[in-house]
């Protein structure tokens, strides 16, 4: 498959010079679909110190589809749903603004860069958007609590779900 | 870009509705043809009108084909290809920009040409006809394949993949994702549009065909005055010039050649004489209200008098119990026999007293039973016209025994079809005048408009019991003379009131307890997926 070549290229790029606060890692070495990623809390955020778990799945039409993204680990963000399931809102991963060229390591520092800077304006979860426009004190003692409490230590990866396609 | 205004014409007072005669094959073309001839064209609702001023309630439209819409793109494409001195492929991504605005773009192209090639994705260098070619040393950004011969392309931008990578992008793109006037340049941070020469060059032969009808989609959806018939299956448009602004004014239901008829301005089915707005109040009110109206059109009802249960089985409102024989109106369920007289208020709802109104309970409740008298009557014709034309059905198949016995041609008992076909329509409109009549405020048209929808109704009821008949006796020709004169009367008295109608709603006459306009939505889009 054509795609094999373009995924393991890309692969090579973010394990052997990867970028900065992302890690990533196979979870199993015959299946270059799926992703494990660690992302550090950026400094000078709520979430610095904490280690989030980002799971990456790569479609068989990949690249020509864009991967889905989501957080294993919970975490109190505007742009991510506050439950299990971790889905993110991000505009380079919709289906209308993706492009075949766009690269894995763009959108990783892109997910990174929405805990630097949260979009309240397109968010997820309206009431931290909410909070994080008129309280931010108040949002950024949650996301700490949530920080100390989820992201730290060990990252609980989900098992994956056979036979569901991506 | 707001450029509708100047460039389409308002609705015009001409004579005849210019319509796409649906025998002539050749006719192509807006201008090509004006209908200057006496005689009406064969389609729908003009019929029987003999009309030689165009009605209040009739709009300028005209019908277009599939091989038509091709051949207005072709021309226009021509015609900016000739005057602006530009490649026609340019020339037909510069009119897709300019969303078919034909002067728009060369005031500006004269004006300003660089900056209208690059807002409309066309950088200005035009260098050698694009073509596939081999470059050494290539490596493919999207699937890194490296391999030695792989042809591949680049639009002018210089962003350059291998031809296996473009064509799963397009394909992608064409059959996944329903696009081909917009497909960027797959590179992330380009949003060059590619033209079709170039996708002529790359698209595989099978997605050709898809992309082309992609493409006449844009052409129809770009343009206001431009509507796909929303029939199933149906590939013609039709073009009228009735806007969004307008539909306060004027009720725009167009008759495609594929015998469709239905509103220009919402697409729903034909909703004379409720205007645009009131009918999307009405439909949210009662899909709000379903519970009830679940309960309301239900098909039994206890006779009045012996209380035993009554199945609706035909459209024909005159009751007469299996039982005890009582005659009554299933709307209203009063004597029959009063409704049959001039004394006949089965349509207006009398409103309560004020007495009663007083008192906030029973104030809501008048609301409701004011809604109710006028949902049920609304609800029935839509159930009577689907019992007429099931009883239709069955009837054509009893006609062809009937043709058998009487020695009737096909051509000799077709006064059936007709009296079905007007039915349908004169309960459809009567279905909408109730909608009407729940919004209008009570004023001294309101007593003409209540005068002209009994009689429509009481011609309907008529005609409607006629063909609930047995077929033996439809075979007598006293009856079937009887059944064309009540068919053409119903016709009659439907376009009296439409015309009451559209006359009063465009001069603003009406008043309606509610507002007509929704409030503005910020830009209209008419794309239909
Ligand atoms: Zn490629
Ligand atoms: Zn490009
Ligand atoms: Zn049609
Ligand atoms: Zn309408
Ligand atoms: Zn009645």
């Amino acid at each position: 498959m054509a795609s094999i070549k373009r995924i393991q290229k890309e692969l090579a790029e973010c394990t052997t010079s990867s970028p900065a606060g992302i890690s990533v890692t196979l979870p199993d070495d015959s299946d270059l679909h799926r992703w494990h990623v660690t992302l550090q809390g950026p400094s000078n955020t709520p979430y610095a110190g904490g280690a989030f778990g980002l799971v990456v799945s790569l479609p068989p039409d990949y690249p020509f589809k864009p991967p889905t993204v989501t957080f294993a680990t919970r975490i109190y963000h505007p742009n991510v749903t506050n439950d299990s399931q971790g889905n993110i809102c991000l505009g380079v991963l919709k289906h209308e603004n993706w492009k075949p060229s766009t690269k894995l390591v763009g959108v990783l520092e892109a997910v990174r860069g929405l805990l630097a800077e949260p979009n309240p304006d397109d968010p997820l979860e309206a009431r931290i958007a909410d909070e994080y426009r008129q309280d931010r004190a108040g949002w950024e003692k949650t996301a700490k609590q949530y920080v100390a409490r989820y992201a730290k230590g060990e990252i609980t990866w989900p098992e994956k779900e056979e036979g569901k396609k991506a | 870009m707001d450029s509708d205004d100047e460039f389409m014409s308002a609705v015009s007072s001409d004579e005849d509705i210019a319509l796409d005669d649906s025998d002539n094959e050749d006719l192509s073309g807006a201008e090509d043809f004006d209908f200057d001839d006496d005689e009406p064209p064969d389609l729908g609702i003009l019929k029987d009108v003999g009309h030689k001023k165009k009605a209040a309630y009739e709009v300028k439209y005209t019908v277009y084909r599939p091989e038509d819409i091709q051949k207005q793109q072709d021309d226009l494409v021509n015609e900016v290809n000739m005057i602006l001195d530009i490649r026609p492929e340019e020339a037909a991504i510069l009119l897709r920009y300019f969303r078919w605005n034909k002067e728009r773009l060369i005031e500006d192209y004269m004006d300003k040409p660089r900056q209208v090639l690059e807002a409309a994705g066309l950088t200005q260098k035009s260098g050698k006809p694009p073509r596939l070619e081999v470059i050494p040393g290539f490596v493919c950004d999207i699937c890194c394949e490296d391999e030695e011969g792989l042809e591949s392309y680049a639009l002018k931008c210089g962003h350059r993949y291998c031809v296996n990578c473009y064509r799963h992008y397009l394909a992608q793109k064409i059959r996944e994702e329903g696009e081909a006037a917009r497909i960027q340049c797959p590179s992330d941070d380009c949003n060059l549009i590619i033209d079709s020469i170039s996708l002529d060059l790359l698209v595989t032969s099978e997605l050709t065909e898809r992309y082309h009808t992609l493409l006449n989609r844009t052409y129809v959806e770009d343009k206001e005055s431009l509507k796909w018939c929303p029939a199933p299956d149906c590939p013609n448009a039709v073009e009228c010039g009735v806007k969004k602004k307008d539909l306060d004014r004027i009720v725009p239901t167009v008759a495609c050649a594929c015998g469709h008829r239905f509103c220009f301005g919402c697409i729903l089915n034909d909703h004379q004489p409720a205007p645009c707005g009131l009918v999307k109040k009405w439909l949210k009110k009662c899909a709000d209200d379903s519970e009830t109206a679940n309960w309301i059109s239900a098909n039994t009802k206890e006779c009045p008098k012996c209380n035993s249960t009554i199945e609706k089985n035909g459209g024909c409102n005159h009751m007469t119990c299996r039982k005890c024989k009582h005659e009554f109106c299933w709307m209203c369920m009063g004597l029959w026999s009063e409704h049959g007289t001039s004394w006949y208020n089965c349509n207006r709802f009398e409103e309560k007293s004020g007495t009663e109104a007083r008192d906030a309970q029973a104030k809501s409740r008048v609301s409701l039973e004011r809604y109710l008298h006028y949902y049920n009557r609304y609800a029935n014709h839509e159930q009577s016209a689907r019992l007429d034309k099931d009883i239709y059905v069955k009837t054509e198949k009893k006609m062809v025994e009937l043709q058998k016995k009487s020695g009737m041609s096909w051509i000799e008992v077709q006064y059936l079809n007709e009296a079905s076909q007007a039915l349908q329509t004169c309960r459809q409109t009567l279905k909408w005048t109730y909608a009407f009549a729940f919004y209008l405020a009570r004023t001294n048209l309101t007593t003409i408009f209540e005068d002209n929808q009994k009689d429509l109704e009481m011609a309907v009821e008529a005609l409607s019991e006629m063909f609930e008949k047995p077929v033996a006796d439809l075979a007598e020709s006293k009856l079937k003379v009887d059944i064309m004169d009540k068919t053409a009367y119903c016709t009659k008295r439907r376009l009296i009131l439409l015309e009451d109608t559209a006359e009063n709603l465009a001069t603003g006459k009406w008043t309606f307890n509610t507002e007509l306009s929704a409030p503005a939505v910020s830009s209209g889009s008419s794309s239909r997926q």
